[in-house]
């Protein structure tokens, strides 16, 4: 972890320790099971780093936060995933209240084709709300928080489609703060970016966590390294080790956690 | 080894072998392109003649009157085909109107929310095999189901047999335009908490609109210049319509009409006729070309 990284956690009260937590969790595609019995507690106002090799179930835990797996035909789960120690699976809980409290960023930048006014104001305008005061200070107040607010602000009714791959990630941010959600996953959200936009992302995080829970899943260990207080690391969909970030990068407790931070396999 | 060695062509050998090998290729490739040229050129010539021919002998007849007037009777001059053509722009609307909200519903259901249902397979189906339906059957259909039932032929039963010959095209094409659409747009938006209904209302559908419009247009084009359909459903009348529900006059009936009395100023009027009909359809296409436009 970085010094500033370091710094910014030690000075924060802390939050909730299991803001989000896992119990006890399976989850299948169909007949292949994806995730095998993971309990993990996922700590409030900190980021939290997702690792490991490809397929090895990341993403698949990520996605259902949110619920978004269930988009997905034939997939099931066992087990439990509670939300500030609400389960997200209880019958009261309505699927789309969930994905407005969670959320999500991907890993190809997907905004709209629409104008980025537009794009912002997504996440209100669903909910119901129309009130131009309320919409322009929103769309304000999610470029600000996701450094974007000098480059558009001139360009508010342009199609967000004419901005920098880059600039497009940092919408798509905008876009999921603008609901002012608890949580806020990310999905290899610096995967398809330049390294000059993924610096511009990762101080992005650094800010948004005095705000936000993150959970970032990312395949650049050093991404990890430099962004998160806590890491994860996944292998064959079993959660191989959960702990304090600098542990984890200098003294693994399991042997395959240290053989995947030093390159022995990928 | 000694076999890739020996039988590869070589880029650096002087053989002569290798060089009459490289000019036969190269000499293939540019008559294979001119074929390809020359073939497309040819599919540009009926376009083009069907083009001239209805512009050499429309032109001379065509001026406002024609849109004022009713059609001459035999043998007569001057007049003009007024009620054909508000016969065929209210006809072709009437079989929009049942047709085209029909066919985007429809094909929201199969693509949307039912994709690989058993139901959703047969619609495909079916709605593919009634592209072919030779247009008559649908004129064949209106009369039996409006026409024998009301006891009169009128613009209702030609809009219905229109809507039947543009439903299967509408259908078709906005599923295509739908399933065009970038399914990244939809998981953004489902990420955010949008329902079903409100991503295909504000994201899938303004997106897809471009590509439907364009299935519409293709429709309506088809549908404006059938004759079969109309000619036992809405018949035709030599005067303005006064309602739907009396046979009306349309282009196409008028052209089919007029094409083969021994009149020449009839004939005459039958290619303005056409003139006009492939003006109405080129400028609705132009038309809905540039409203729906994607803008982003």
């Amino acid at each position: 972890m970085t010094e500033d990284a370091a710094r910014s956690s030690a000075t924060q009260t802390p939050g909730r320790p299991d803001f989000l937590t896992v119990r006890n969790f399976d989850f299948f595609y169909g007949k292949k099971q994806a995730l095998f019995d993971i309990n993990m507690d996922i700590p409030e106002k900190r980021v939290t780093a997702f690792i490991g090799p490809s397929g090895c179930g990341k993403s698949t835990l990520l996605r259902n936060f949110n619920r978004m797996n269930e988009l997905i035909d034939g997939v099931r789960h066992s087990g439990d995933i509670k939300l500030l120690g609400q389960s997200i699976y209880n019958k009261e809980v309505e699927v789309i209240a969930l994905r407005r409290s969670i959320g999500m960023v991907f890993q190809k930048s997907n905004p709209f084709p629409k104008s980025i006014y537009e794009n912002i104001v997504y996440g209100l305008r669903i909910s119901g709300e129309s009130k131009k005061s309320v919409l322009d200070e929103a769309v304000e107040r999610s470029l600000r928080g996701a450094a974007l607010w000098d480059e558009a602000k001139d360009r508010l009714h342009e199609s967000a489609l004419g901005l920098s791959g880059g600039q497009m990630q940092r919408l798509c941010i905008a876009r999921a703060i603008a609901n002012r959600p608890k949580v806020l996953l990310m999905d290899e959200p610096c995967s398809a970016l330049d390294p000059i936009a993924t610096v511009k992302v990762e101080e992005l995080i650094h800010e948004l966590k005095q705000e936000f829970t993150i959970v970032i899943v990312t395949h650049n260990m050093q991404q990890a390294t430099r962004c998160s207080d806590r890491t994860a690391f996944f292998y064959l969909g079993k959660l191989i080790e959960y702990a304090e970030t600098q542990k984890i990068f200098s003294n693994p407790g399991q042997k395959q956690t240290e053989d995947y931070i030093t390159g022995r396999f990928g | 080894m000694d076999n890739i060695v020996t039988h590869a062509p070589d880029f650096f050998s002087n053989s002569q072998a290798e060089s009459t090998k490289a000019i036969a290729r190269s000499l293939w490739n540019r008559v294979l392109t001119s074929i390809c040229v020359a073939l497309s050129l040819l599919t540009l010539v009926p376009l083009v003649s069907i083009i001239y021919l209805v512009l050499k002998n429309g032109l001379p007849l065509l001026n406002w009157s024609v849109f004022t007037e009713l059609p001459p009777a035999a043998g007569m001059v001057g007049g003009g085909f007024g009620n054909a053509v508000v016969g065929t722009i209210v006809m072709v609307g009437i079989g929009l109107l049942m047709s085209g909200p029909l066919g985007i519903l429809s094909a929201i259901y199969i693509n949307e929310y039912a994709p690989a249902s058993r139901l959703s397979q047969a619609v495909r189906i079916v709605a593919k095999l009634l592209t072919g339906i030779p247009s008559i059957i649908c004129g064949v259909f209106a009369f039996a189901v409006v026409v024998s039932t009301t006891g009169m032929f009128s613009a209702y039963a030609g809009g219905v047999a229109l809507a039947v010959l543009m439903l299967p095209t509408i259908l078709l094409t906005s599923e295509q335009a739908l399933m065009g659409v970038q399914s990244a747009f939809r998981e953004a938006s489902y990420g955010l908490g949008a329902t079903k209904f409100q991503t295909i209302v504000r994201i899938v559908l303004p997106d897809a609109l471009p590509a439907i419009m364009t299935g519409i247009m293709l429709a309506v084009a088809r549908a404006a210049g059938e004759t079969a359909p109309l000619i036992f459903t809405a018949l035709f009348s030599q005067f303005w319509a006064k309602s739907l529900s009396e046979p009306t006059a349309s282009l196409s009936v008028l052209i089919y009409n007029f094409a083969t009395v021994p009149f020449p100023h009839q004939v005459q009027m039958a290619w303005t006729a056409s003139l006009v009909l492939v003006a109405f359809v080129t400028l609705a296409n132009i038309t809905a070309q540039l409203v729906f436009s994607k803008k982003y």
